[in-house]
């Protein structure tokens, strides 16, 4: 089980486009990837999930990751969040 | 009092502390205030009908209990086991006591009324409180509202209303679906087919209730009721390759519904060829809901195979159980019936007896 705290860098937030991008990125992986914000769990990959979290800017989450890919999954959509889903 | 009984109280104290501190922690992120009361859309016999009308300030007061106390025995000046945490509803009796106790100057048993951090004070019968009494409800900063409601009428209402607000609650994946009035919770990894199934279903005359995110919680401690978690996207679906397509809009308003009690769940999975799935149907499996425990079945998913009429079947089974028919154990007993009949009869004729 992989955690790791990100923080929305994106100045629209986690719109329709940001979380197609999540949720994509997730399914190429194995391991069951949940994003958590304010007591409300959602399926990384699941679009509407993400979506319906509502994430607005410098919002931050937990990621948590179970599974055999676990660490590249983790470091690949932390990366994701770095890059600010090539939006900027 | 002894040391050793000081001591007790002491430790009995810190630990109360402890045990509330830990509560309100708990509950620290979403507070129900009196605000969010008064700011309810209901409807029907639901509503209740309140409106503030003065101690403005103790709106952004915090609802905690789920429980409301008539404070006959307090205004009487009785204060041992005041429940002040709870909402204070007063009705006809109270009102006219209150009016006996201004009318009197006996005003003391009023003050330590307000000294209780008390939520609020609601009014029955739009019957309102004299000036000395809303004086001291604005100066301790407690609101005071008024229903048109009759106090039984309105306590039945409040109850109900606090067992929805107040119910444990959990968020889900998975999708939720009414099929032939059973409701039907799919759980599943991504991509194993839930929203496509529910879209079928929807097709055949069901209805989607929430997709991807389900919001449940338990009522009365036997049942779980789950609905969409956001109303705005709620009836939204995400279909592989279509996108995002909105089910109200295709399908009409026939097609949804808002909340659905959940009576079954179906897990369905990849096919493992080295897993054993159930063949019979006479063991009854169940899985556990915030304490609850509800039928499960277990569905193999394979290309070809046809999910949403096992799902119609697997919704009509349960009807059917429910009615007092359980078709596996049926069958069982019959074949059961069948071996006996034919063992009795080659014990009486015998296979030489035969011409």
């Amino acid at each position: 089980m992989v955690e790791k705290i990100l923080t929305v860098k994106n100045r629209a937030g986690i719109h329709a486009r940001p979380a197609t991008l999540i949720a994509q990125l997730a399914n190429k992986f194995t391991s069951e990837i949940t994003l958590e914000k304010d007591s409300i769990v959602v399926n990384a990959k699941s679009i509407m999930g993400v979506i319906t979290m509502a994430a607005g800017y410098n919002t931050t989450m937990t990621l948590k990751v179970d599974g055999p890919d676990e660490s590249e999954a983790a470091s690949a959509i932390e990366n994701l969040f770095e890059t600010k889903f090539d939006d900027e | 009092m002894s040391v050793e009984n000081q001591l007790m109280w002491v430790a009995l104290f810190f630990l109360a502390f402890l045990s509330i501190f830990v509560y309100s922690v708990y509950m620290a992120d979403k507070k129900f205030t009196v605000l969010d009361l008064l700011s309810l859309e209901l409807q029907g016999h639901d509503v209740i009908n309140l409106r503030c009308i003065g101690g403005r300030k103790g709106l952004t007061r915090a609802i905690t209990v789920p429980d409301i106390n008539r404070p006959g025995l307090a205004l009487s000046g009785f204060y041992e086991s005041f429940a002040s945490q709870r909402i204070q509803v007063f009705g006809r009796g109270e009102n006219a006591y209150l009016a006996k106790l201004v009318a009197e100057g006996n005003v003391d048993s009023l003050k330590k009324f307000f000294s209780f951090s008390i939520p609020c004070c609601i009014f029955t019968h739009n019957l309102e409180p004299s000036k000395v009494f809303m004086e001291m409800a604005e100066e301790s900063g407690c609101a005071i509202l008024v229903s048109d409601l009759e106090s039984t009428e309105l306590s039945n209402r409040l109850v109900r209303l606090f067992a929805t607000i107040f119910a444990p609650r959990k968020t889900l994946h998975g999708v939720l679906v009414e099929v032939f009035g059973e409701g039907i919770l799919l759980c599943g990894h991504s991509g194993v087919g839930k929203s496509e199934t529910a879209l079928d279903l929807v097709e055949r005359g069901h209805r989607l209730v929430a997709d991807d995110i389900v919001e449940i919680r338990c009522v009365s401690g036997n049942i779980i009721i789950g609905q969409g978690a956001n109303s705005l996207i709620s009836h939204h679906m995400e279909i592989r390759g279509l996108g995002i397509i909105n089910v109200a809009e295709l399908y009409g308003v026939g097609a949804i519904r808002k909340q659905k009690e959940i009576q079954l769940i179906v897990e369905l999975e990849e096919w493992d060829s080295n897993k054993i799935y159930d063949r019979i149907g006479t063991n009854q499996r169940t899985k556990d809901l915030l304490g609850v425990k509800i039928p499960a079945i277990e569905i193999p998913v394979k290309p070809g195979r046809n999910l949403p009429i096992i799902i119609e079947a697997a919704a009509m089974n349960e009807r059917l159980k429910k009615m007092g028919y359980n078709s596996a154990k049926d069958f069982n007993q019959n074949v059961l019936r069948w071996i006996e009949t034919g063992e009795a009869q080659n014990a009486y004729f015998g296979q030489d007896d035969m011409y």
